[in-house]
C-alpha cells in the first residue's frame, strides 16, 4: 500500500490535548454556521442532539469502553434536571454555577449507585439500572413539595447577550457544553484510563494484573457516566422549561441505549450519529412516515418504536460497529482502493497495521483508531 | 529450601480446599531475587492453584504468604504489581481490546502517577507519562524482538508473538519477581530456546518463579525446583536432585522425568 506522508503542518498534532481540542474547534465552526442558517425550531432540535450526545458519549464510555451495561441512564438525566429546577426555583446563581452542580450533583449519586452496582455483571447491572429507572417516578410523587409534583419545576431559559435570540443562545450554550465533554472524554479516553477501562471490559483477571483496581476502575467509568447524564438533564430542562417525571420515562435510557449502539459503541463520533437518530427518530421521521400513509397521529408516535427497532436490526447486520464502525470501514476500503491492491490475506488486520516509522516511535498516531475523539 | 531471607517471597504451610477435596496441603516455598524457581507436578497438582493463591485470586483456609518480609494478608491481585511482583497468565492473557503497545504500557498500571484530574485535561503530566510507557513499551518490542507488531490488535498475530507481548507486559513493570504460568507452552523448539537464554538474562535483574511442564526447560534453566503432587511438596532442590528422586519419578507415572508431559501444555 502506498503510505502517504504528508508535510508537517498538514498532520495532526501528536499531544492528545492538542489533538482533541482542534476536533473541538472544528466542531464549534460547524454548529455556528449550522445553526444561524437554520429556524428557531430546528435551533431547538439542534440543542437537543447536543444534549443527547453528551448523554450518550457518557453512556458510551460505561457501556462501550468499560462493558457495563445501564439502562437508567434516564435517571441520572433526571437527577440533573431536578438539581437544575431546585436552583431555578432559588434563582440567585449563575448558569455555569448551577450546571457545576447538577454534575457534582448527578456524579455524587452515580458514585453511591456506582459502588454496589458495579459488583453486579450484564443482566444483572442492567437489572439494577432499570430499577432506577422505574423507581424515579414513585420518588417524586411521594415528595411531591420537594421536587413539584405532576406540575413538576419550572425553569426559564438563560438571558441571552445583546441582541441575540434566547432560543439559539441556548442552542450555543447546549452545544458548547457538548463538545467540551467530548473533548474531556476523549481525553480520559486516550489516558491510561481509558486504557484500563478497555482492559477491565476485555479481560479482569489480566487487568487486575497489570495493577489495574478492577472495582475502582468501574466506579470512575459509572461516575462519568452518570455526570454525563447530570449535565444533559440540566440542559435539557433549559430548553423545554419544565423539569418533571415525564421528561424521563424508561423509554428515554432505552432510546439512549439504543442510540448508543446505533452510532457505535465506544466511539465519541459515534454519540453524535445515535443523538441525531435519537432527536430526529421518535419525533420527526416517524411522524412524516405516518403522514405518507395519511394514518393519524398515534400511528406516528407508536410506529417510532417500531423504526427504532427496524434501524437497529438493519444496521446491527449491516454494521455491527454501528454508524461510525461502519463509516470507518467504508472510508478504510476508500482509502485502500484509491491507493492500489493490497497484499492478500491481510485485509482483517489493515485497520492498525501501521509500520512504524522512527516518526511515529513514540508518536500516538497509531493508535488513533482505539483512543481519539472517534 | 525455604531460608527466608528478607528480599524473597515466602509461602509457609499453604493449605487450600475446594469443597472437600485439597487442592494444597502444607505447602512451603521461597523465591528470591537473583534465581530461577521452578514449580512442577502432575496437571491437576495444584501448580496454578498456588499461583493464584501468591496473587490473591483464591485466599488459603491456612498458611502465611509474605513478600520481602512483609506480610501479604487478604490482598487483592491489583496490590501485587505495587509491590513489584508481576505475573503472565496460562495462555496468553492479552486485552483483545487494545493493540500492542497498549497491551504492553497497561502492564505499567502500577508505576504511573498522573492522577484522574491530568487525564481529563489532558495536561502534560499525564500526556508525557504516556510518551514515556510507549517508548518503553516500544523497547521493550525491541527487546524480544517484536516491534514490527506494535501496532496491531493481538488477536491477529501468531501464538509465539502473543505469548511475547504478555511477557513484555509482565516486564514493562520492571518486577522485583516474575511468576511465569507455563510461558512454554505452544511455543515451537526455537522460541523456547530463546525463552530458556532471556530467563537466564533476566536472573540478574530480577527473581522468576517459573511453572512449566516442559522438562528440558525446567531443568536446563531453574536454579532450585518444587515438586508438588496432589497438593503437597514431594520433592525439592536442584534440577539433579530432584532427578534423581524416587518419588518424583514415581509421581509422573513411572516414566522417565526427560520424557513425562512433553506436549504443550493444558
Amino acid at each position: 500500500m502506498i503510505k502517504l506522508r504528508l508535510p508537517g503542518w498538514a498532520r495532526l498534532p501528536r499531544q492528545p490535548l492538542l489533538r482533541h481540542l482542534l476536533f473541538g474547534a472544528v466542531g464549534v465552526a460547524f454548529f455556528y454556521v449550522l445553526s444561524i442558517s437554520l429556524s428557531d425550531f430546528n435551533d431547538f432540535q439542534l440543542g437537543e442532539v447536543g444534549v443527547y450526545a453528551i448523554a450518550i458519549a457518557g453512556l458510551s464510555v460505561l457501556t462501550g469502553v468499560n462493558g457495563q451495561i445501564s439502562l437508567g441512564q434516564g435517571a441520572f438525566l433526571a437527577v440533573g434536571a431536578y438539581t437544575l429546577g431546585e436552583l431555578e426555583v432559588h434563582q440567585s446563581i449563575n448558569l455555569v454555577l448551577q450546571l457545576l452542580i447538577a454534575v457534582a450533583v448527578s456524579a455524587l449519586v452515580g458514585l453511591i449507585i456506582a459502588v454496589p452496582a458495579t459488583r453486579l455483571r450484564g443482566p444483572y447491572l442492567a437489572g439494577m439500572t432499570l430499577l432506577l429507572a422505574l423507581a424515579l417516578p414513585f420518588l417524586s410523587d411521594k415528595y411531591s413539595s420537594f421536587f413539584g409534583g405532576d406540575q413538576g419545576l419550572i425553569t426559564l431559559p438563560p438571558n441571552a447577550p445583546g441582541s441575540i435570540d434566547p432560543q439559539r443562545w441556548l442552542t450555543w450554550i447546549q452545544l458548547f457544553c457538548a463538545l467540551l465533554v467530548v473533548v474531556l472524554l476523549a481525553n480520559v479516553l486516550s489516558s491510561r484510563f481509558g486504557r484500563s477501562f478497555r482492559a477491565v471490559r476485555d479481560n479482569e483477571v489480566a487487568a487486575s494484573l497489570a495493577g489495574v483496581h478492577v472495582a475502582r476502575t468501574k466506579v470512575i467509568a459509572f461516575v462519568i457516566s452518570s455526570a454525563c447524564a447530570g449535565l444533559a438533564g440540566a440542559l435539557l430542562v433549559l430548553s423545554t422549561g419544565v423539569v418533571n417525571t415525564g421528561e424521563f420515562p424508561l423509554s428515554l435510557s432505552i432510546y439512549l441505549l439504543a442510540g448508543m449502539v446505533l452510532g457505535g459503541a465506544g466511539t465519541l463520533t459515534g454519540a453524535w450519529w445515535g443523538a441525531i437518530l435519537v432527536v430526529y427518530l421518535p419525533n420527526q421521521w416517524s411522524q412524516s412516515i405516518a403522514n405518507a400513509f395519511h394514518a393519524n397521529h398515534l400511528v406516528g408516535a407508536n410506529l417510532a418504536v417500531i423504526i427504532f427497532g427496524a434501524v437497529l436490526i438493519v444496521v446491527m447486520l449491516a454494521a455491527p460497529a454501528g454508524v461510525q464502525g461502519g463509516l470507518r470501514w467504508l472510508g478504510h476500503r476508500l482509502v485502500t482502493v484509491s491507493t492500489g491492491p493490497k497484499p492478500a490475506g491481510n485485509i482483517s488486520v489493515t485497520l492498525q497495521d501501521q509500520p512504524v516509522s522512527k516518526q511515529d516511535r513514540d508518536g500516538p498516531e497509531s493508535d488513533r483508531a482505539a483512543t481519539s475523539i472517534d | 529450601m525455604s531460608d527466608a531471607s528478607t528480599d524473597s517471597l515466602v509461602l509457609s504451610d499453604i493449605g487450600v480446599t475446594f469443597g472437600g477435596l485439597t487442592a494444597l496441603d502444607g505447602v512451603s516455598l521461597s523465591a528470591g531475587s537473583g534465581e530461577i524457581v521452578g514449580v512442577i507436578g502432575p496437571n491437576g497438582a495444584g501448580k496454578t492453584t498456588l499461583f493464584n493463591v501468591i496473587c490473591g485470586f483464591i485466599r488459603p483456609d491456612s498458611g502465611t504468604i509474605s513478600y520481602r518480609g512483609q506480610a501479604m494478608g487478604r490482598h487483592q491481585p491489583h496490590v501485587l504489581a505495587k509491590l513489584g511482583i508481576a505475573r503472565t497468565l496460562q495462555g496468553v492473557g492479552l486485552v483483545p481490546g487494545l493493540n500492542v503497545v497498549e497491551n504492553v504500557m497497561l502492564g505499567a498500571q502500577g508505576k504511573t502517577r498522573s492522577g484522574f484530574a491530568s487525564a481529563v485535561f489532558g495536561l502534560p503530566r499525564s500526556s508525557r507519562e504516556e510518551m514515556r510507557l510507549r517508548a518503553q513499551a516500544l523497547e521493550l518490542l525491541g527487546e524480544l524482538e517484536i516491534a514490527e507488531h506494535a501496532w496491531k490488535m493481538p488477536t491477529a498475530l501468531p501464538y509465539g508473538v502473543q505469548k511475547r507481548v504478555s511477557l513484555a507486559r509482565a516486564l514493562i513493570a520492571d518486577p522485583t519477581l516474575l511468576l511465569l504460568d507455563e510461558p512454554a507452552s505452544g511455543l515451537s523448539s526455537d522460541d523456547m530456546a530463546e525463552l530458556g537464554q532471556l530467563l537466564r538474562r533476566l536472573r540478574d535483574r530480577m527473581g522468576v518463579l517459573l511453572v512449566e511442564h516442559h522438562m528440558d526447560l525446567v531443568m536446563s534453566t531453574c536454579d532450585r525446583i518444587v515438586v508438588l503432587n496432589f497438593g503437597r511438596v514431594i520433592a525439592s532442590g536442584d534440577p539433579d536432585v530432584v532427578r534423581a528422586d524416587p518419588e518424583v519419578t514415581r509421581a509422573y507415572l513411572g516414566e522417565e522425568v526427560r520424557t513425562a508431559e512433553g506436549g504443550p501444555g493444558a
